[in-house]
């Protein structure tokens, strides 16, 4: 019992040991760069948190952060990796913008609440078809999921140089690839005059609405299982390709709404530089690092969203102010899944080992003994 | 017209070139029961580590092996991590791809800061061969990255085929407890394929800023290591097959290139959508044949499991 508690423990210190080496070697290159760290990090913490603006940028990145991180936690907890992100939460911003601007007379709720469901479905079904290809064709999710993130943004690029883009422009003759403002009627409401909008509130509502699919509902314990024993699900009767393709589907929703929560809550309008990023700011994969970071739990993934926002706002001041590029948090966040996924099986051996030598007895202290040979 | 399929044939050859190199590295790390998805990360920093070293010192050969010596430590950090530390690898993978394309932007925005362009690998024409008729337009007026790519096939298929090192690495990819109990040292055969990855990945990448497209900017690569590890599927883990994927997609490229040059009515981003959409398309429709991946294709190795 002792020892399970100091595994429990351990198990909760293992991100926080990730993210303080990972802030380490930033550290180290922040000083090859020949800048002060000190400095470095006060503009980032300055960026992050330094004033009232400060502080709602950084929950207004953390919400689409949370929703990326809740679509990949559903998606790990089934064993399928859903690295399509970016491609989803371009689709779900795309559709909620077009439906904003071929319905803007509809009455502001009623249209926030059709864009929000045709984003989410849309970003649903994005998901759906890798996990459709991984179930049916066996097709390598990640491989399917990137492909799609390139597809979702030159489509994007197309519409946005041509069908959707802003009339004003082409009359201007400037033509920047962007779309009209949306009628202000579905801006979502702000929560103080700030960016930051009811966004986080339906966030945390999802991470909790997940928490409870995930680990209080039947189907939610049938794609936990797919993700722990394949064949063992098969034998208990659960149709596992099925499980597959809906939990690809969940999780492409959740980050599709958090698409559209994006345009209507901050941009309200869609806009490319041609990448990916231009518009969603590598979301895509930096949910990935916030849901690992949060351990794959919904609940922890907050905390983990409100970081990773906080180091990501941050680090646009220091760009700003000591001309760090802010690809930085990039290659830290890259670190960040590294040291997560290595300690993993340190983790997991140092686990076995407590387990075998205090409830088992000396038999399988001699076996595991053994075994380190 | 027989000047365009010329022009279009010579370039696919010249395209085919990244992919080979980092596809066939992805096969060798494959075959030994590796799955590393993060060529493209590692293809970005030698594309940069090799444009830098070019810009700064005109070197063409130095600038190559500095992204050798860049994609063999990434190969044996993807070691350490994957075999070593036994993690799971496609999201390790990731991690090293965020990891690369974050690192690359930030040494570029600092140590370049600007689009420069640089002399790359210029074009070796082969003696003789060069002369033949249509043949030595399109094969034998090409630089030395792309004869190297070439190259790599027959070397591949001769050392995974005809050598006992070769016969090691697939007996670890397809059987590992039995590899261990012949004294196969299976640690040791999985850094070896992993750092050679890393080393061709480095290469595949200089190939593109120094040989190629003789620039850098932030993620030049643009998913061409995904489109990579692709490739080792379509090819069944077979060097020849690779080399028909990789020139398929290189055409699919070099077709996509005449159309942009040549103003025909198509929007740009159809076109450049066209190689991710084919890729998903091959990768389905290559999902029902009877060949099968590596049995130990991302499974640590731990002795004395099933």
């Amino acid at each position: 019992m002792k020892y399970k508690r100091v595994r429990e423990i351990l198990t909760g210190l293992i991100p926080i040991a990730a993210f303080l080496l990972a802030l380490l070697m930033g550290t180290m290159m922040i000083a090859i760069l020949g800048i002060n760290p000190w400095v470095a990090y006060q503009a980032l913490y300055n960026g992050a948190f330094g004033s009232i603006n400060a502080i709602a940028d950084t929950i207004v990145k953390a919400t689409t952060l949370l929703f990326v991180g809740l679509g990949i936690c559903i998606a790990f907890r089934a064993g399928v990796l859903n690295i399509g992100g970016e491609g989803q939460l371009v689709v779900g911003a795309l559709s909620a913008t077009i439906i904003c601007l071929t319905f803007p007379d509809l009455a502001g709720w009623i249209l926030i609440i059709i864009a929000l469901l045709v984003g989410l479905l849309s970003g649903a079904i994005w998901g759906g078809i890798a996990g459709f290809l991984k179930a049916y064709f066996n097709v390598n999710e990640i491989l399917s999921t990137i492909m799609l993130n390139y597809i979702a943004v030159y489509g994007m690029n197309y519409l946005l140089r041509g069908p959707i883009m802003d009339p004003l422009q082409v009359k201007l003759g400037s033509f920047i690839p962007q779309t009209a403002r949306l009628p202000q009627a579905v801006d979502l409401p702000r929560l103080i005059p700030t960016r930051l909008n009811l966004g986080i509130i339906i966030a945390i509502f999802f991470a909790i609405l997940v928490y409870i699919f995930l680990w209080r509902t039947t189907i939610g314990f049938r794609i936990r299982m797919i993700g722990q024993n394949i064949p063992a699900s098969r034998a208990s009767g659960i149709n596992v390709p099925k499980y597959m393709v809906l939990a690809f589907f969940l999780s492409g929703a959740l980050v599709g709404l958090g698409g559209a929560i994006e345009v209507l809550g901050v941009h309200h309008r869609m806009f490319t530089d041609g990448s990916a990023s231009g518009f969603t700011g590598s979301a895509g994969f930096n949910g990935i690092v916030a849901a690992l970071f949060g351990q794959l739990h919904p609940l922890g993934t907050i905390p983990a969203s409100l970081l990773l926002g906080a180091l990501l706002t941050g680090a646009n001041k220091m760009q700003r102010v000591v001309q760090i590029p802010s690809a930085l948090i990039g290659a830290l966040n890259g670190l960040i899944v590294l040291f997560v996924v290595g300690s993993e099986y340190l983790r997991r051996s140092q686990a076995r080992r407590v387990e075998l030598i205090t409830e088992v007895g000396y038999n399988s202290k001699h076996k595991s003994k053994k075994e380190d040979e | 017209m027989e000047a365009i399929i010329i022009g279009i044939t010579k370039s696919a050859i010249r395209l085919a070139t990244p992919y080979l190199y980092a596809s066939i590295g992805e096969t060798l790390g494959q075959l030994s029961g590796v799955l590393n998805l993060g060529v493209d990360g590692v293809m970005l920093m030698g594309a940069f580590s090799a444009f830098y070293t070019v810009l700064k010192t005109g070197n063409l050969g130095l600038g190559l092996l500095v992204a050798i010596v860049v994609g063999a430590i990434f190969g044996l950090l993807i070691a350490f991590v994957n075999v070593t530390l036994k993690a799971e690898q496609g999201i390790s993978g990731i991690g090293f791809y965020i990891f690369g394309q974050g690192l690359s932007s930030v040494l570029f925005s600092v140590m370049i800061g600007s689009v420069h362009t640089v002399n790359g690998f210029p074009p070796l024409p082969i003696p003789w061969f060069s002369d033949l008729p249509l043949v030595g337009e399109i094969l034998f007026q090409q630089n030395i990255l792309v004869y190297g790519a070439f190259a790599l096939i027959p070397l591949s298929w001769f050392l995974l085929t005809k050598t006992p090192l070769g016969l090691n690495i697939r007996a670890v990819g397809q059987n590992p407890q039995a590899a261990d109990s012949l004294g196969v040292n299976i640690v040791r055969i999985r850094y070896f394929t992993v750092i050679a990855g890393g080393i061709l990945s480095g290469i595949a990448g200089a190939s593109l800023s120094i040989a190629l497209l003789n620039v850098f900017q932030q993620n030049l690569t643009n998913g061409m290591g995904f489109i990579a590890v692709a490739l080792v599927y379509f090819g069944a883990w077979r060097p020849l097959s690779v080399l028909n994927g990789a020139l398929l997609f290189s055409t699919v490229n070099a077709i996509q290139i005449w159309v942009q040059v040549k103003g025909i009515n198509i929007p740009p981003d159809f076109t450049l959508m066209m190689p991710y959409l084919v890729t998903i398309v091959v990768l389905t429709a290559m999902a029902k044949r009877r060949v099968r991946p590596p049995a130990a294709l991302n499974k640590p190795f731990q002795r004395g499991e099933e």
